[in-house]
């Protein structure tokens, strides 16, 4: 296994108490495998990815629990600057915005060469070759005259492109994006997806992909995990959670989807907020707003349950995952 | 509040020091600090007004200080106050060039007496040229202004960028003792520490500047590096592995810098007057140091019968302030995309 992540927890303490951001996530991947994380603002979907990168703001963040293996190595007991040697290396990310994600003030071509000198001690003129070959490589046309222009003379999506490229520039074996496309027109949405899923099998990287677009996740990954007020309430391979399913949240999310054969009609949301992360609900956290709630939903935390009646391994956190299941 | 820039408080603190005289002048560059502050995009982009890309004719590639620098040559102000300070340089290294006479040369058979060939601004209550010695005290003043600048510059810069960057308890303790100094009365404060020292040079002068000045000048540093810090970029770089020293310098510097340089060149006039102020009150140079101050100091006293002994240097003075306060602030708005 490339990267497994086990019971992490992550807590932020902050002026009003303790914010619960992350409570016992399990997730993993394997080499040329995609994993998409779903879930809302809040879930923890992004604070468990900094997590495994190491770019959580200590304090006030705090990992108060798990480990996060890594080619079976656990990051979290190595010292800070042999994980910046990871980093970039071994393990990349690509940011949702791509314009304040690269340095204004610096040309691309820096910020891309700038990988080959940390990591690899490079010289300037090398790296500036490695570079253009880089921007050539996320098809960026005429990459010798544009590698020295700043980020505000890309489109979106080159800029994108270039953040991909920089992530890439290594060979790194785990790639994590961060809802990658959410800040591009849907047109370029697609060209970015599927260039990364591209250079994904290519280099048979592992990619987490954290998403809240549906739509997106049903092309490229091979499973989804999906979060609520951070922990994962289902994960499955893909094509069964569009089939059937097994967790009320997963339903609501699905059920928002806009089609086309609804014209007309209200579109469906899934009522309430999410959780307060400062006091998460009793019970399930999900309770106050699944439409399936019974009294146990409000006093007991539901375990991830092995959804048995499935052919290929999949879980979930309700205790009527069957009831959800057949709908 | 210890990650928050504090613009309100420190504008406040700027103007505690403003009743005492020159400090009116650095609560102006405190408060010329804060605009560009409060506008994070000053500093990190003004990437917007960029034209479309290979689209027009101009084909260079644009950062923000190549944009300032196009602003730049085209403001008047910029261009008057630059070829002032161009000038003011020049004669400071060498004053030969438009004074013959020696400022130290004086004849007391001609004190006071009114402008005439050869000595058109005069003579002084020694009876020593006034042309020659304004001429020559422009170097006492560029190099007061420079080197505190200069001193205060680096100083600040790198205490409040590393209280910014790293954050904690330094950043407590720094920006505490930052208040300390705030509340010490810059004239107040030369009058009691120049007066126990003995040298006629112009080091411990330059020495109280930087020792007060500097908190100025960390707390802009420190706002802005916060800023730059919160900044995705520097986020992304951390990701893709680079070291503390690398973000430091490569991300945050050029993305911080453009507050620091605006106060710093507004600070400079600030200076050269706080050194005029301290020479008039007789703590700062002494003679026979050829300074504006001392001589504004030993004038002032003939106001009445000869106003020429004061006017030139104090004119002289007054320029020479306006022209860097000017500098500061055409910097100022060609930093500031949004004056765009």
């Amino acid at each position: 296994m490339l990267l497994e992540v086990r019971d992490l927890h992550v807590e932020f303490h902050t002026r009003e108490g303790v914010a619960k951001a992350v409570n016992g996530v399990d997730y993993s991947v394997d080499a040329g495998e995609t994993l998409a994380v779903l879930g809302e603002s809040g879930s923890g979907k992004s604070v468990t990815a900094q997590a495994v990168m190491g770019i959580l703001d200590v304090p006030p963040g705090r990992i108060s629990q798990g480990e996060i293996l890594f080619q079976g190595q656990d990051l979290l007991k190595l010292k800070e600057d042999e994980r910046r040697k990871i980093r970039g290396a071994k393990m990349a990310m690509v940011f949702q915005d791509a314009l304040s994600s690269l340095n204004p003030v610096l040309s691309v071509g820096d910020q891309l060469g700038e990988m080959f000198q940390v990591h690899k001690g490079m010289s300037r003129k090398d790296s500036k070759a490695k570079a253009v070959e880089l921007m050539d490589r996320v098809r960026i046309p005429a990459a010798k005259e544009r590698v020295g222009q700043y980020p505000h003379q890309f489109s979106g999506g080159m800029r994108q492109r270039i953040m991909i490229a920089m992530a890439l520039a290594l060979e790194p074996e785990l790639i994590i994006a961060d809802e990658p496309t959410t800040a591009l027109d849907v047109t370029v949405q697609a060209q970015v997806m599927d260039l990364l899923a591209e250079l994904q099998r290519e280099l048979n990287m592992g990619l987490i992909l954290i998403t809240h677009d549906l739509g997106v996740v049903a092309d490229v990954a091979d499973k989804i995990a999906v979060m609520y007020a951070g922990r994962i309430v289902e994960h499955a391979p893909v094509h069964e959670i569009y089939k059937a399913p097994a967790h009320p949240y997963t339903r609501g999310l699905l059920d928002s989807i806009p089609r086309l054969d609804q014209k007309g009609q209200e579109l469906y949301a899934i009522k309430g907020l999410p959780p307060n992360l400062l006091a998460i609900p009793p019970g399930c956290a999900f309770n106050p707003r699944c439409p399936m709630a019974q009294d146990v939903c409000r006093t007991d935390v539901p375990p991830l349950y092995d959804v048995t009646e499935s052919p290929v391994k999949r879980s979930s956190a309700c205790h009527f995952w069957k009831e959800c299941l057949h709908g | 509040m210890p990650d928050q820039p504090e613009p309100l408080e420190s504008y406040e603190e700027g103007r505690a020091i403003a009743p005492t005289g020159a400090g009116g002048a650095s609560d102006l560059a405190t408060a010329e600090g804060e605009t560009l502050e409060q506008s994070p995009s000053a500093a990190s982009g003004g990437r917007a007004p960029g034209g479309p890309l290979g689209t027009g004719t101009d084909k260079k590639p644009r950062s923000l200080w190549s944009d300032a620098w196009r602003d730049l040559r085209r403001n008047p102000i910029f261009i008057i106050s630059s070829l002032v300070i161009l000038f003011l340089v020049v004669i400071s290294i060498w004053p030969q060039l438009i004074a013959s006479g020696d400022p130290l040369d004086c004849d007391l058979s001609k004190a006071q007496e009114g402008s005439q060939p050869g000595h058109p601004f005069g003579f002084n209550g020694q009876g020593c040229d006034v042309y020659t010695r304004t001429v020559y005290g422009a170097r006492t003043s560029v190099t007061v202004g420079v080197l505190a600048t200069l001193g205060v510059a680096v100083l600040g810069s790198i205490l409040g960028g590393l209280a910014g960057f790293f954050g904690g308890a330094w950043d407590g303790v720094l920006s505490r003792i930052t208040d300390v100094f705030f509340a010490i009365p810059v004239v107040l404060g030369g009058l009691v520490l120049l007066s126990v020292v003995t040298s006629s040079t112009v080091w411990p002068v330059i020495g109280f500047m930087v020792l007060l000045g500097w908190p100025q000048l960390s707390r802009i540093a420190r706002g802005s590096v916060i800023t730059a810090k919160q900044n995705d970029y520097v986020q992304a770089a951390r990701a893709l592995g680079a070291s503390n020293s690398r973000m430091m310098l490569r991300h945050i510097t050029p993305n911080a810098i453009a507050p620091v340089i605006v106060v710093a060149t507004i600070a400079l006039g600030t200076y050269i007057a706080l050194e005029a102020t301290l020479s008039y009150l007789g703590v700062g140079l002494k003679p026979p140091t050829v300074s504006w101050g001392i001589d504004i100091s030993s004038a002032s006293q003939y106001i009445r019968n000869a106003p020429h002994m004061l006017l030139w240097p104090a004119g002289a003075l007054a320029i020479t302030v306006l022209a860097f306060i000017m500098l500061g602030d055409a910097v100022r708005d060609a930093l500031d995309p949004k004056l765009r």
